[in-house]
């Protein structure tokens, strides 16, 4: 348990709106050990970036609110830390990188100055030292001719050199924990490709653990040491790379996969979306939030929340057909078949 | 660089060129003329007056004289005073309008700012709501109505400073006042806005994220960003403000500027009236010029050069 950096548990967020309270985060478990990378996916509002933000307890305090839970980091709660406590880890325990490189940055401000900024505000460092410390970090995320770059204002990069400035501010204080919300999501695909490969590349250098936010299947292939999907303000299943990509338990996962378009399939073949759009949180009760788009879905579904089945492995589901106590009635096999899977 | 700013300079000798003939011809189509009583005057006294003032001539020989000696640098006589020039008479009376402007705008932006600050710091409190309501009586209400309940209660009730006339600093203190409070109020609105506007962009969040305090990241990143457009804004009010002197000076008795240009448009005095209005659109466009260099200075993203840095 002495390798868990992270561990969030039972998270609830709250936004606060003219009718009343919204749950967006609606009970969210996850441990995060030392320099793995853990994706976290889902489509627009499950509640991805709430999470990652209230992390860093970066949500706007007027309009949200975390209203049950908490979040550990190396055995200490977030949440009951004093406002310096929690300003004196940001950038230097746990960095953030967002998601749009164009305008994450201070356009008024010269890039070197940005990365001494947090430097010094962590480092008793002189200012001397602070700017090749920047040299440094510029150069370390490949960014050419980096000296002269350091006096360089960010509209005179483009977005995927914004990007690895973006990458380099947050790791010039050498964090334990870095958090990536969609850090690609705003970038063509061949940048995206070379952001994706350097941060694994720092990551072996620097042994952070990175949280990856993001709605991109590949990406997820491509980096994630584990997987968490989100649906409705949950986490619904949470497992290994492999266990996720290759056996999938629950069906919106399922569903996921089965979305994307494949390389090897014949042209002309339809697209297999998931039915039905996301839930409305406002209207969520009691039961399943995927039960309405669910094409396995039962009675039990509509009126019980499930609960997290773990395996051996860890391989963690929150579905009524994973869980014992629903009869055996139920035809399982209709889903396993369905899936790629090996089990 | 330089090949804007000569663009520039070519621009604005065009656009003052267009006010000058504008202003020439709108001002001969006034009733009336120049002369006070020209009932009472002979016919000989009238053509020799007119021949005087080269008012014989048709309106566009006039026009193409005044030009002439417009590019010399010569703004011509006054037609009331005698003998006395328009360049003496501007140069004159300009003082204690430059005075009584610059004390207002010096007054109002900074009673702006801090007001606009406070009220975008505590966004949705009773201090934001307040500082709103005041700025937009300030911004509706007329200064001269400021002007006349100064004068009343400071003035008279409170006997504090003098109602009017131009005896000293403390003269210049109510009309400054009276002033001022539509840049308060214009300042106030536009950094309050200009401020919401940076706190809700990506870049703060990131200032916070790098474990900046709050008041590190108000300071270098939300108010250094929110009063770069605020520089645009002042530039032009300077200039309205001066211009804006025209009642307030009637109201106080202040010997400016404004003053004179109101006198003068009464009793059409024609080279005066031109002669103020040149001054008027010369400085406000210098002053716009003026502003769009110190913005480029401000903001690295503005670039007079052309093309990609």
């Amino acid at each position: 348990m002495t390798n868990t950096i992270l561990t969030v548990e039972d998270l609830h967020v709250a936004f606060k709106t003219q009718h009343g309270k919204l749950t967006a985060v609606r009970g969210v478990n996850f441990e995060l050990k030392k320099g793995e990378t853990l994706a976290i996916v889902g489509e627009s509002g499950s509640g991805k970036s709430v999470t990652a933000k209230s992390i860093m307890q970066l949500l706007p305090k007027a309009t949200t609110e975390v209203t049950k839970g908490d979040i550990h980091y190396n055995g200490e709660s977030l949440l009951k830390m004093s406002k310096n406590q929690i300003t004196d880890l940001r950038g230097s325990e746990i960095s953030m990188v967002f998601q749009d490189p164009m305008t994450s940055l201070n356009p008024t401000m010269k890039v070197g100055k940005q990365i001494m900024e947090g430097v010094q505000r962590h480092e008793r460092l002189t200012k001397a030292q602070a700017r090749e410390r920047a040299l440094d970090m510029l150069k370390l995320v490949g960014i050419p001719q980096a000296e002269s770059r350091l006096d360089n204002y960010p509209h005179q990069f483009s977005g995927g050199m914004r990007q690895r400035v973006v990458i380099a501010l947050a790791l010039a204080c050498n964090p334990k924990v870095l958090i990536a919300d969609e850090p690609t999501t705003a970038l063509d695909v061949t940048i995206q490709a070379q952001i994706l490969e350097l941060m694994k590349d720092l990551q072996k250098k620097t042994d952070t653990a990175i949280i990856l936010i993001t709605h991109d299947l590949g990406v997820v292939a491509n980096m994630a040491d584990r997987v968490a999907v989100m649906y409705g303000g949950k986490i619904v299943e949470q497992g290994t790379l492999d266990e996720i990509f290759y056996s999938p338990k629950h069906p919106y996962t399922l569903g996921l996969l089965r979305s994307m378009p494949k390389l090897n399939e014949d042209r002309g073949q339809p697209l297999m979306p998931i039915a039905g759009s996301p839930p409305n949180l406002a209207t969520l009760g009691e039961g399943c939030a995927f039960a309405a788009r669910c094409p396995h879905t039962m009675a039990v579904c509509h009126t019980y929340t499930p609960r997290d089945t773990v395996s051996e492995t860890g391989h963690s589901v929150a579905c009524w057909l994973q869980d014992s106590r629903v009869s055996k009635e139920v035809d399982k096999t209709e889903l396993v078949e369905s899936g790629n899977s090996s089990t | 660089m330089t090949r804007y700013l000569l663009q520039r300079i070519g621009f604005m000798l065009i656009t003052l060129f267009i006010i000058v003939t504008a202003t020439f011809f709108l001002m001969q189509l006034l009733p009336g003329t120049p002369f006070t009583n020209p009932e009472k005057l002979t016919d000989s006294q009238l053509t020799i007056l007119n021949a005087k003032y080269g008012l014989d001539q048709p309106v566009a020989m006039q026009y193409i004289q005044y030009i002439g000696n417009l590019l010399q640098g010569d703004l011509g006589y006054s037609f009331q005073h005698e003998g006395r020039t328009v360049t003496s008479m501007i140069s004159g009376r300009i003082g204690p309008s430059a005075f009584i402007g610059l004390q207002a705008l010096v007054i109002g932006a900074i009673m702006g700012l801090l007001l606009g600050i406070v009220s975008a710091l505590k966004h949705n409190s009773i201090l934001d709501y307040g500082s709103v309501t005041l700025a937009v009586l300030g911004m509706s209400i007329p200064s001269f109505v400021f002007a006349a309940l100064l004068q009343y209660y400071v003035g008279v009730k409170l006997g504090w400073l003098p109602v009017a006339l131009w005896e000293g600093y403390s003269s210049t203190l109510l009309p400054s006042i009276a002033l001022s409070v539509t840049v308060t109020a214009t300042v106030a609105r536009f950094i309050r806005s200009e401020m919401l506007e940076v706190i809700g962009q990506d870049y703060i969040i990131t200032a916070r994220a790098k474990g900046l305090k709050e008041n590190q990241v108000m300071v270098k990143h939300v108010i250094r960003n929110a009063l770069i457009p605020v520089v645009t804004m002042l530039g032009p009010l300077a200039v309205s403000i001066m211009t804006g002197t025209l009642v307030i000076e009637k109201i106080f008795a202040v010997p400016g500027l404004g003053e004179q240009f109101t006198l003068s448009i009464l009793v059409l005095d024609y080279s005066v009236i031109m002669g103020i209005t040149i001054f008027y659109s010369a400085l406000f466009i210098f002053v716009v010029f003026v502003v769009d260099i110190i913005y480029s200075l401000l903001d690295p993203r503005i670039n007079y050069k052309g093309g990609a840095a």
